[in-house]
């Protein structure tokens, strides 16, 4: 196991908002210029503080989805039922206004371009983020080793990140996207149309002997299905990696 | 204090759960699952619990020989690094002190080892004295193998990272070594309180 080289404290420092983009109706990306972020790798979050009037503070940690040779530093939220903090970032924050970020974190779901054996990404909902962050690490390090998604969303109209996947798709080495719509699929839809499940896992995955990277991220149910899914194809345990969010009121 | 986020109201917890709350922490009321890779599952026929030193295994039962100590009925309030509390949670469990009775060591601290090689360390007096259990039921059920089960490490005072699941045995350390988060820039020693989260907190 790598062991990290140890490092100072983790400091809270500003970032401004420079731009906001609304993925989905539920599902937003706040750019952020941050002047003193000490880089990430794919796969890493941070932690976001907002502190009320009266001093009160909250903090939730959102996977990072700019790749590390972006200048600027991306998070693209989903707006919980109920999420206290979710529910500022998606509907209240605007251009011009600062977060208070801490970071990087996490170290174990993580991929560099520059790692052997082909890429499997599993995501469902916005469990995309974390494995936008390695497709896009990908694109700008000009990686070549195969890299394939397999999505599960909603419907079409929830699909985070729809043009740009697809001008990855399109692109030279661009990686193979499989996307699945679970709730409705939009008129003429040849795709999948279900839950990921064993037999759409053995149809996408790739061969146990091409010894791929999987990194698999959404819901708890899905990455307990997906993970295990994966283990029952062969994929050995330590080499599926796993990111949940439960239903936390984040 | 921080920044000031304009137009950020929040939602607070009540009063009362407000003083059980450590630093930077939130309420939920579902219980979210956390981990690193699949799921083990491991049939309970195949599993043990292993004492060990750096050298020597020094005891181990089997899940009906550990069924079979005595355990008790645990309500504690655990702590996720990711921000959420949960408060009065129940458990059933045995206590370490129970496993190292009459074992001879002269450990400072433990690594809880895990199915799938994952660890965690923690001072040997923070495992002693009622404050940890090896615990096998949650709210009154077998605990699912998501959260950890057949059996996980409860060390409710410390971040919750530190209640390994899937535990399997206990290495006695006569030095402190770090675990598997704690290699990836999480805190040695985790205490939710002093919102010890990552490295140098």
């Amino acid at each position: 196991m790598a062991r990290a080289a140890v490092r100072g404290r983790l400091n809270w420092t500003l970032g401004e908002v420079v731009e906001l983009i609304d993925e989905t109706p539920r599902v937003r990306t706040i750019f952020l210029e941050v002047p003193e972020w000490p880089g990430h790798r794919a796969g890493q979050h941070v932690d976001v503080r907002l502190t009320a009037e009266d001093g009160y503070q909250a903090q939730r940690s959102y996977s990072i989805a700019s790749a590390p040779e972006d200048g600027r530093l991306a998070i693209t939220v989903e707006r919980l039922p109920d999420g206290e903090v979710s529910e500022y970032l998606v509907g209240e924050l605007r251009r011009g206004d600062k977060l208070e970020l801490r970071g990087p974190i996490g170290g174990y779901f993580v991929w560099e371009a520059r790692s052997d054996g082909p890429l499997l990404l599993v995501a469902g909902g916005s469990g995309i983020v974390p494995l936008m962050c390695m497709l896009r690490h990908r694109r700008a390090s000009d990686g070549t080793v195969g890299a394939r998604l397999l999505y599960s969303s909603r419907s079409w109209d929830e699909v985070i990140y729809r043009d740009e996947l697809e001008r990855l798709a399109a692109g030279s080495n661009g990686p193979e996207v499989i996307h699945t719509l679970t709730r409705s699929q939009p008129p003429g839809w040849k795709g999948y149309a279900r839950r990921v499940d064993g037999a759409m896992l053995a149809e996408a995955a790739w061969a146990t002997a091409s010894m791929p990277m999987t990194f698999v991220c959404g819901p708890t149910s899905f990455v307990e299905s997906v993970a295990g899914g994966l283990v029952l194809l062969g994929y050995p345990s330590n080499t599926v990696k796993t990111e949940r969010f439960g239903p936390t009121g984040g | 204090m921080g920044y000031i986020s304009r137009g950020f109201r929040g939602k607070r917890a009540s009063d009362r759960e407000d003083a059980r709350l450590p630093p930077g922490q939130y309420l939920v009321d579902g219980f979210p699952v956390l981990s690193a890779g699949p799921t083990p599952h491991t049939p309970l026929d195949e599993w043990t619990f292993a004492i060990e030193d750096e050298t020597t295994q020094l005891r181990t039962w089997s899940w009906e020989q550990f069924r079979a100590l005595p355990s008790e009925d645990i309500r504690v309030d655990i702590h996720c690094v990711t921000k959420w509390s949960k408060l009065d949670t129940t458990w059933v469990g045995v206590s370490i002190d129970t496993l190292l009775e009459g074992v001879e060591h002269h450990a400072t601290h433990v690594l809880a080892i895990s199915e799938g090689d994952y660890t965690t360390n923690l001072p040997l007096e923070d495992v002693l004295d009622g404050q940890a259990w090896v615990a096998f039921a949650y709210d009154g059920q077998p605990l699912e193998a998501e959260h950890g089960g057949p059996a996980r490490l409860l060390v409710p005072h410390l971040y919750f990272w530190k209640s390994a699941k899937w535990v399997r045995g206990l290495r006695l350390m006569d030095h402190d070594e770090p675990g598997f988060w704690e290699s990836y820039g999480y805190h040695i020693y985790g205490d939710p309180w002093r919102e010890q989260r990552y490295a140098g907190d």
